[in-house]
């Protein structure tokens, strides 16, 4: 197969042929180029969607209280109300399908005061009370130490889970936060866990600006009560979330006198909906992205057999002549077709690594630039993908090669040469 | 050398059929130097076209060095053409983007003759030309003179047994045509047969043999002796 002469001659009429080989590689570079850029950037912008997300449990639903809005047994309308810990029971006995429930409260802490004492280190932080589900509903990564667990919770401990923006704020960077205290809002707690958020955006700050205590101990030295102030809970396998989101609003409604009809009195947010708008969103972008793709791939195929079909039309005299004097058609044929997917092959990788190769800058300026580009993150392209839109063109060059050199090929050899 | 007997030939073009050789009876022996001439429509190039294994025929019998040349493949075709028969052409018809060399060694590469071995005939053949000093140059920087001679070059370096030579004058002037007309007859003196189609009675003249086409027969067949007395008629009556 490898035939020294075949691949000088091959050489030789390519670069002898400067326009038509570049008019013809650069057909291909560019197909497989902008697909390249075109499905890194779909990539890129699926996966800046859903990092937005975190590790978020796609069956979880959150639940909290705002004003009533119709009266009911007596009550005015517009009343505030709170849930309580009789209601966690509640929702445990009365609900079929909950996996974990984590009602949630959030610490006193006045807008704009430095609520957090640590030496001559002060900050302003949110303070969140939790139960261990929690980090099992909305996943953070915990780099030091441990969550909040089930003893904090049993034993009302004055223990605290700091965010990574709070160790960066209260502690040195050489000093190990755990087992260290922090005055929070007067009361003194022993750190023993740090955490960081898998989100990105506003999400991740607020996650990393938090302090997490046992949510017991919140109610108590803050003096709460038994109000609860929201709850996350995640669905069984087997179970709806959006069932269990009906049914908890349900029994909210009946356990604090709210009229069945009044829908706004109980607010919620549902991760299944929500998640299920993302997936569709996505379904559509890589919808288009395929449309646009094939449509430039197209693109680049007719590009190739246009070119083909010029060159071949160019090289009909030099067909005459070469078959005049000895040349089998096959020859030729199989000769103009090596060319060409030559060509192809060697534009077509050319294109790949320019493409990859812009992705990977926009990569790498978005990286230094911060991980808080929103919409789009790590941008990237499958190989197989790639690889076998490049097999395409290729194919596409041989065959859009074949049929006009085959044509050619059948002209009558004087009828070629006769006139100039 | 060329032996025809009885050859027909018709083109179709959809509906019409345009029958352009009708029986024609032709033999030519080896180290003959014939012109054949006729207008134009008179089925010269079709005849040419014929002996060259370019195209097929209908009815009759061709036999080129005493080969039947009957329907074949265009792979046995080729190497027919490859081995048997020379070209030469009044475009020249140089493949623009090699140079006169390459030009020259080219049926030597459809023979897979290495590229060393072939570029040192080619050379060989174009120095017997006088056209050594001039091997590396592209086709567009050689006058037409030395094209036709770089094209007679590249006819005779696969040894053929046949030049068919299709108006080799037709685009040159009077002074070089003559001079490819000397070359041809040098040629022809090593007993290579060649075949020249042309309209120029002068250059028809040179030759040993004229065959005139009318009409897809043969009208006249006139040799060596003839030709030499015609042009003395021709003399004589100029003056």
């Amino acid at each position: 197969m490898f035939d020294r002469d075949r691949w000088q001659e091959i050489f030789d009429t390519l670069k002898k042929n400067k326009m038509r080989t570049f008019f013809t590689a650069f057909g291909v570079f560019w197909g497989i180029f902008m697909l390249m850029v075109l499905l890194g950037s779909g990539e890129g912008l699926r996966k800046g969607v859903s990092s937005g997300m975190g590790d978020m449990a796609t069956n979880s639903m959150f639940m909290w209280t705002q004003r009533t809005t119709m009266p009911f047994k007596g009550f005015p309308r517009g009343r505030f109300y709170n849930f309580n810990n009789g209601d966690t029971r509640a929702m445990i006995d009365n609900i079929a399908g909950i996996e974990y429930i984590a009602p949630r409260i959030q610490g006193y802490s006045e807008e704009g005061n430095n609520n957090v004492v640590r030496g001559e280190r002060t900050g302003a932080f949110t303070i969140q009370g939790d139960y261990p589900a929690y980090n099992l509903i909305d996943p953070m990564n915990v780099d030091r130490g441990r969550f909040v667990n089930d003893n904090d919770i049993a034993q009302n401990r004055k223990v605290a889970v700091i965010g990574r923006r709070v160790q960066e704020e209260m502690f040195k960077t050489e000093e190990n936060p755990i087992g260290e205290y922090l005055r929070i809002n007067g009361v003194y707690f022993q750190i023993v866990g740090v955490v960081s958020s898998r989100k990105n955006d506003n999400e991740a700050i607020r996650d990393n600006q938090s302090i997490y205590l046992p949510f017991t101990t919140v109610q108590k030295t803050y003096n709460y009560g038994d109000i609860v102030g929201w709850y996350s809970l995640t669905a069984k396998k087997g179970y709806s979330v959006s069932d269990i989101e009906t049914q908890a609003k349900a029994l909210m409604r009946k356990r604090h006198s709210i009229d069945p009809a009044d829908t706004r009195a109980v607010g919620s947010f549902n991760v299944e909906n929500e998640f299920l708008k993302m997936t569709r969103l996505f379904a559509g972008i890589a919808g288009l992205i395929w449309i646009v793709g094939i449509g430039t791939l197209l693109a680049g195929v007719i590009g190739i057999s246009n070119i083909m079909l010029v060159v071949i039309k160019e090289r009909t005299k030099e067909i005459g002549i070469q078959r005049a004097i000895g040349a089998r058609p096959w020859t030729i044929v199989s000769q103009i077709i090596t060319e060409s997917v030559f060509l192809t092959t060697f534009a077509g990788y050319l294109g790949l690594v320019a493409g990859v190769g812009v992705i990977e800058l926009v990569n790498n300026v978005m990286k230094k630039m911060g991980d808080s580009a929103g919409m789009f993150k790590d941008p990237s392209v499958s190989f197989h993908v790639a690889v076998s839109a490049l097999i395409i063109l290729i194919i596409a060059g041989v065959i859009a090669g074949i049929i006009p050199a085959r044509k050619a090929v059948k002209i009558k050899p004087i009828e070629a040469l006769r006139y100039e | 050398m060329i032996h025809i007997k009885g050859l027909h030939k018709s083109y179709i073009t959809g509906n019409n059929s345009l029958h352009v050789l009708k029986g024609i009876d032709l033999t030519i022996a080896p180290g003959e130097f014939v012109s054949i001439m006729g207008s134009s429509g008179s089925g010269k190039s079709t005849l040419l076209n014929i002996l060259g294994i370019l195209d097929n025929y209908d009815n009759g019998d061709y036999r080129l060095d005493g080969n039947l040349i009957a329907k074949m493949s265009e792979k046995k075709a080729a190497a027919f053409r490859n081995q048997l028969i020379g070209f030469v052409f009044q475009s020249f018809n140089l493949i623009s983007f090699k140079n006169a060399l390459e030009n020259v060694a080219l049926p030597l590469y459809y023979q897979q003759v290495s590229r060393r071995k072939r570029n040192l005939i080619a050379m060989e053949y174009l120095d017997r030309m006088g056209l050594a000093e001039w091997a590396h140059h592209m086709p567009n920087e050689l006058s037409g003179g030395q094209k036709q001679r770089v094209a007679i070059a590249r006819a005779l370096i696969s040894k053929p047994k046949v030049i068919l030579a299709d108006e080799p004058t037709g685009a040159l002037d009077t002074q070089t045509s003559y001079e490819v007309m000397d070359i041809l007859k040098e040629v022809n003196e090593q007993g290579i047969t060649i075949l020249i189609v042309t309209h120029e009675h002068d250059i028809a003249a040179m030759t040993n043999r004229i065959i005139r086409l009318r009409d897809g027969v043969i009208a006249e067949d006139i040799r060596n002796g003839e030709v030499k007395k015609m042009k003395e008629l021709a003399f004589a009556a100029a003056n």
